[in-house]
């Protein structure tokens, strides 16, 4: 094969004067790229904006919330209520060692928070200094609590970006400010906006964070604890301690040890997990999609070529008549094939990138939609390759056709 | 002689076999002007596409130049074709995606020419031909006089020994059937191109020197026509 500029410059004339049946024959490749890549960019994108739910949230955790029971035991009867107690996390801290992280939690919905005359509804939830290990909050004024508010049950708040953004609509630095609860006036120390949805216990943005101690007294909840979360530490896998937490609990509250209703433990780690595979199958359904679109356009036009072809017969056979050897006519076939693919390919990437980035303008830039340049130079590699194979079938019957073709009326 | 053709036959078999040249015995010799008549079907332009390569023959010897033409690889037919031959088909068989001059130079292109002297050597053929206005022109906005003056023209830039024509004047009016032969004539006469030309029209036959009749199959009769007085419409019309 010769590869000069002549033998381009023919190619492309034969494509450029026949716009109509070039474009019909590159679409197939173009839409199947285009598809292949925004697919591509666009699962990522939807992943990314979904993750964003689970920001700062440890994969590894586990809650335990009280239930009422559904078996007696050493005398109870079924469908006694009972509390988790703040005790429990000692005994859970020493029983369970590998658990990094044992800490509680009060929470309270329903709520009104006021400054002035802004009012914003919310929740409350009391918690420990170490609750960060659980939900790493995106502090953009002041500090989380710390255990010294917890210990001193000082009257102070962290807010989520809602609650600030209505009780201070100036957008102001609010700490120092103070914010009243249930009659209560609360300093705030800091503005938590964490992304993080994931919360089960209400919006993060709608939350009034407060010492735990001090949550305490007011619900007026003595030694009870709503529930109590776990973090395992690095490694560790929190399936295989789930049975060890239900049994120092159950103990000790005298549960049934088989009742698992009386007990409600969320493995958030089954959760991910389960979210994880949710992407791994879209991710799975977007190649099967992607890749079969782009096959289905490499064959499209491995057929209009082949169409083509004999539509060109009489073409081919003058060019066989003057001199060109099947060498020549296969070449040319081929290369056109190629040419053909590989713009209308690049119009595909360009027209999928430039849709991706108006998805990310359109979503203010909080997920990358954009495909990698590795991805879309593999893409291209990926469609020079099926333009080769597309024009083959069309290239080997091109090559059959004879000089006496020629005389083929038309 | 250039040409040489002893027992030459050739049978098309799609479906029914149809036995169509039946023994051609024929020697055509360096710069003569020949013509071919006969009846419809006879077969004469099975054999003009034999002489000139486009088509094999299943018996019998074809000898070009002292060259046997028998199962000759593709490489060496398009040599052959390229080189040797020029092809001037009845219904022009431009490429209608490429102007006049880019069908003109299409055979250099295959000989590896450089576009730019592919392109001078055109313009000066068809610049000879008249055609020099045309050549920007797509074959759709030629007419049937041009075309065919851009088919010979096509077929001689490679300057070719033998130029082979199957009803050159078929789709032309009788003034450029007229002119087509006189551009014939003048070649012979000048450049010494042997031309062979199908038709079925007396007055094209009668511009030749020299008309093969072909009956059947087989070669009939063959008259010397010198005085070009073989037409009953006199030497310089073809009556259509
Ligand atoms: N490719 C082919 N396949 C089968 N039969 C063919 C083919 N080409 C020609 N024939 C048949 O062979 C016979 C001779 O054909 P040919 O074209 O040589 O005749 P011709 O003398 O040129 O006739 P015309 O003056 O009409 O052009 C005809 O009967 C024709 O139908
Ligand atoms: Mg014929």
């Amino acid at each position: 094969m010769k590869f000069d500029t002549d033998t381009y410059r023919e190619i492309l004339d034969a494509l450029m004067r026949n716009k109509r049946r070039s474009f019909l024959t590159g679409f197939g490749i173009f839409w199947g790229l285009f598809m292949l890549l925004f697919l591509i960019g666009g699962g990522n994108g939807l992943k990314q904006l979904l993750e964003k739910n689970f920001e700062g949230f440890a994969t590894n955790t586990v809650i335990i919330a009280a239930n009422e029971t559904t078996k007696p035991y050493k005398g109870f009867k079924e469908g006694r209520s009972w509390n988790l107690q703040y005790k429990d996390i000692e005994r859970l801290k020493a029983m369970v060692p590998e658990l990094e992280v044992v800490t509680p939690l009060l929470p309270e919905w329903g709520r009104t928070a006021t400054r002035d005359e802004h009012n914003a509804s919310c929740s409350v939830k009391g918690v420990e200094a170490d609750y960060v290990k659980v939900q790493a909050p995106t502090m953009k004024f002041g500090r989380y609590l710390n255990q010294v508010d917890v210990m001193h049950k000082r009257k102070v708040c962290v807010i989520g970006e809602r609650v600030w953004k209505t009780l201070f609509p100036d957008g102001d630095d609010p700490c120092g400010q103070y914010i009243c609860v249930g009659g209560i006036y609360y300093q705030v120390i800091g503005v938590d906006v964490c992304t993080s949805n994931i919360n089960l216990w209400g919006n993060s943005a709608d939350e009034v964070t407060i010492p735990f101690t001090v949550m305490s007294d007011i619900m007026n909840s003595g030694d009870k604890v709503g529930v109590i979360c776990t973090v395992g530490g690095p490694g560790v896998n929190m399936n295989e301690l789930e049975g060890r937490i239900r049994q120092v609990i159950a103990r000790q509250h005298y549960i049934a040890p088989d009742d698992k209703e009386a007990m409600r433990l969320l493995n958030m780690e089954v959760m991910f997990s389960i979210i994880d595979n949710l992407f791994r199958g879209i991710n799975f359904l977007i190649w099967l999609v992607g890749i079969g679109t782009l096959l289905a356009g490499a064959i499209g036009v491995s057929n209009i070529m082949l169409v083509v072809v004999r539509e060109r017969t009489v073409e081919i056979g003058i060019r066989r008549a003057i001199g060109a050897t099947p060498r020549d006519i296969l070449t040319q076939i081929i290369l056109e094939g190629i040419v053909l693919t590989t713009v209308a390919g690049m119009s595909g990437i360009v027209f999928s990138v430039l849709l991706l980035n108006l998805f990310e303008v359109i979503t203010k830039h909080q997920a990358v939609f954009q495909i990698q340049f590795g991805t879309a130079v593999a893409a291209l590699l990926l469609l020079m390759l099926l333009g080769l194979l597309a024009g083959i079938a069309p290239a080997y019957r091109a090559m059959h056709i004879k000089p006496v073709d020629a005389m083929r009326d038309e | 002689m250039l040409i040489d053709l002893h027992n030459i036959h050739k049978t098309y078999n799609n479906g029914q076999p149809l036995h169509v040249l039946k023994g051609i015995d024929l020697g055509i010799g360096e710069g003569e002007f020949v013509s071919i008549m006969g009846a419809s079907g006879s077969g004469k332009s099975t054999l003009l596409n034999i002489l000139g390569i486009l088509d094999n023959y299943d018996e019998g010897e074809y000898w070009l130049d002292g060259k046997l033409i028998k199962n000759l690889s593709e490489k060496e037919a398009a040599h052959y074709r390229n080189r040797m031959i020029g092809f001037v088909f009845q219904s022009f068989n431009l490429i209608n995606f490429k102007t006049a001059v880019e069908n003109v130079e299409l055979p250099l292109y295959y000989q590896g020419v450089s576009r730019k002297k592919r392109n001078e050597l055109a313009m000066h053929f068809l610049e000879h031909f008249g055609l020099a206005d045309w050549a920007m022109h797509y074959p759709n906005e030629l007419s049937g006089g041009q075309k065919q003056r851009v088919a010979i023209a096509r077929a001689l830039i490679t300057n070719p020994r033998i130029l082979l024509a199957d009803e050159p004047t078929g789709a032309l009016d009788s003034k450029t059937s007229v002119e087509v032969m006189d551009l014939l004539t003048e070649l012979n006469r000048t450049e010494k191109v042997t031309i062979i030309v199908v038709t079925h029209e007396s007055g094209v036959a009668n511009c030749t020197d020299k008309i093969i009749h072909i009956k059947d199959g087989i070669i009939g009769e063959t008259t010397l026509n010198e005085q070009h007085k073989a037409s009953i419409f006199g030497t310089t019309t073809i009556m259509k």
